[in-house]
């Protein structure tokens, strides 16, 4: 069912995913789903609730391994290397593909511990100054002007736009190497959003970003990919301006029209 | 499955309003070389005022594709077809225009004797007209077939007015006193020759709306301009 355009063209690819099928309870939610997510770009995600989108990016980072009764069958190839094969170790997959979340989830810390916590847990702040990341990290976020002068304020009394883009801090702190946002502005305002989107921008230069959106709008603004899912499968995948203004699936032509979904 | 009613409606009207201007603008070619024809200067007269009323309906139309664009945030089919509808109506807008630059000459002319009887002249304005009402057919369809089939009339058109041009020109050689009368149907076969090759954008847009590819249609060669060498 999947429809390409120049997939095999012009890509440097950072992760590829072959024939991906995934079960819960031997009920598919993903069929054969293949995709090549290219670095230094962003793939856009969207599709109605239910398609599949968000299951499949959390099987980008085995996210999908703690819930019980699940099946994956498939490849997913990070630098061609099988993140499913035996003896992965999750926990250096996790540090290389990170993840922010729908809702902001700052720990119940300081600013400076929250973006601390992950280079102390990897033992980071052993051969780098601590400080030095929590602010190479606020500054990549776009947040270090905001928060400077009081690193040891309460992460929750920051503004939800505040505390996603501190989440956002968080995940580059580990130094990941591809960063997955399921639904990352869903519960922010309208310049909130903006500003993610605009982080996104500046973090593309440096990250391989996958977005799971809702918001068609911002696929089409913020996004250099996109893949549409329907019913577990991958409808069309194509060049972001293509989909947005030809696509070749009707199917993918009435979801973006607002006709179907 | 249509969760779009009222956005829906709107693109529907959108439609019938490109139509209902294609329709004035045919009308006002038609009674342009009606006039030429009779030299009727009351009726030319009328149709440069009427003019005006195209103008308006043109600019409303943009400003409905605007506010379509700012509220719908369309995309895909949608997106092209309004992007199409803005060009468009800026084709059938100069069209107007040049029926109304007809009705213009045809009060130059005033009460001069007519310098021949008009036979291909009213043959180009029927030929454009047809390519004209087709192309909106095309439009309406979003055919791209149908929109090629148009265009490939221009040629006849392009033809007609090679024809006429290089008549008046022996008028104008054998006796200069014609020379003045003659230039005025030149300016009127070259205003109709213009219409037809608007006729063409309209169906590159069609293409557009169709196929999503922003090609300009090829013509004959040596005769986009309609001028001999």
């Amino acid at each position: 069912m999947l429809t390409t355009n120049s997939l095999n063209s012009d890509i440097t690819a950072k992760v590829s995913v072959e024939n991906l099928f995934f079960y819960y309870s031997n009920q598919p939610a993903l069929s054969d789903i293949s995709i090549v997510i290219r670095d230094q770009k962003i793939t856009a995600l969207i599709g109605p609730s239910g398609c599949g989108k968000s299951t499949f990016l959390r099987c980008l980072n085995r996210m999908n391994d703690t819930i019980p009764d699940i099946r994956v069958e498939g490849r997913v190839l990070l630098d061609g290397q099988d993140i499913y094969a035996p003896g992965t170790n999750v926990v250096d997959l996790r540090q290389r593909v990170g993840m922010v979340f729908q809702r902001p989830n700052p720990f119940p810390q300081s600013v400076f511990d929250n973006v601390a916590f992950g280079p102390r847990v990897l033992g980071l702040h052993r051969t780098a100054n601590l400080a030095d990341i929590v602010e190479e990290s606020l500054r990549g976020a776009a947040l270090w002007d905001e928060v400077k002068d009081d690193l040891e304020q309460d992460a929750l009394s920051l503004s939800l736009g505040q505390q996603q883009r501190l989440c956002i801090a968080r995940v580059i702190a580990v130094r990941p190497e591809v960063i997955l946002m399921d639904e990352p502005c869903s519960a922010l305002d309208p310049i909130a959003t903006l500003e993610v989107e605009e982080l996104m921008q500046r973090l593309k230069k440096d990250y391989c970003i996958a977005i799971v959106t809702h918001n068609m709008q911002q696929a089409a603004r913020a996004s250099d990919w996109t893949g549409f899912f329907w019913l577990g499968e991958l409808v069309e995948f194509a060049a972001t301006q293509t989909i947005f203004t030809h696509p070749s699936q009707k199917l993918t032509e009435n979801y973006i029209t607002g006709r179907a979904g | 499955m249509t969760v779009r009613t009222a956005f829906d409606q709107e693109l529907q009207d959108l439609r019938d309003n490109v139509l209902r201007l294609g329709s004035m603008v045919d009308t006002a070619i038609g009674r342009s070389i009606q006039a030429l024809k009779e030299r009727d200067q009351s009726l030319a007269q009328q149709i440069i005022a009427e003019d005006e009323d195209i103008n308006a309906l043109r600019f409303k139309i943009e400003g409905d594709c605007v506010r379509l664009i700012a509220r719908q945030q369309p995309a895909a089919r949608d997106l092209r077809f309004i992007v199409a509808a803005m060009n468009i109506v800026l084709d059938l807008e100069r069209m107007g225009d040049h029926a109304a630059g007809i009705a213009t000459i045809v009060l130059r002319m005033g009460g001069e004797p007519p310098l021949k009887p008009l036979i291909d002249l009213p043959r180009m304005a029927q030929i454009a007209r047809e390519m004209l009402r087709a192309s909106l057919d095309a439009f309406m369809s979003e055919n791209e077939q149908e929109a090629m089939d148009v265009t490939g009339r221009d040629e006849e058109v392009d033809q007609l007015f090679n024809k006429i041009f290089r008549e008046l020109i022996t008028f104008m050689i054998e006796d200069p006193r014609t020379v003045t009368r003659a230039m005025y149907l030149i300016f009127c076969a070259h205003n109709l020759e213009r219409i037809a090759d608007r006729v063409t954008n309209i169906c590159e847009r069609v293409a557009f709306v169709a196929t999503g590819r922003m090609e300009e249609i090829p013509s004959e060669a040596g005769t986009e301009t309609g001028i001999i060498g």
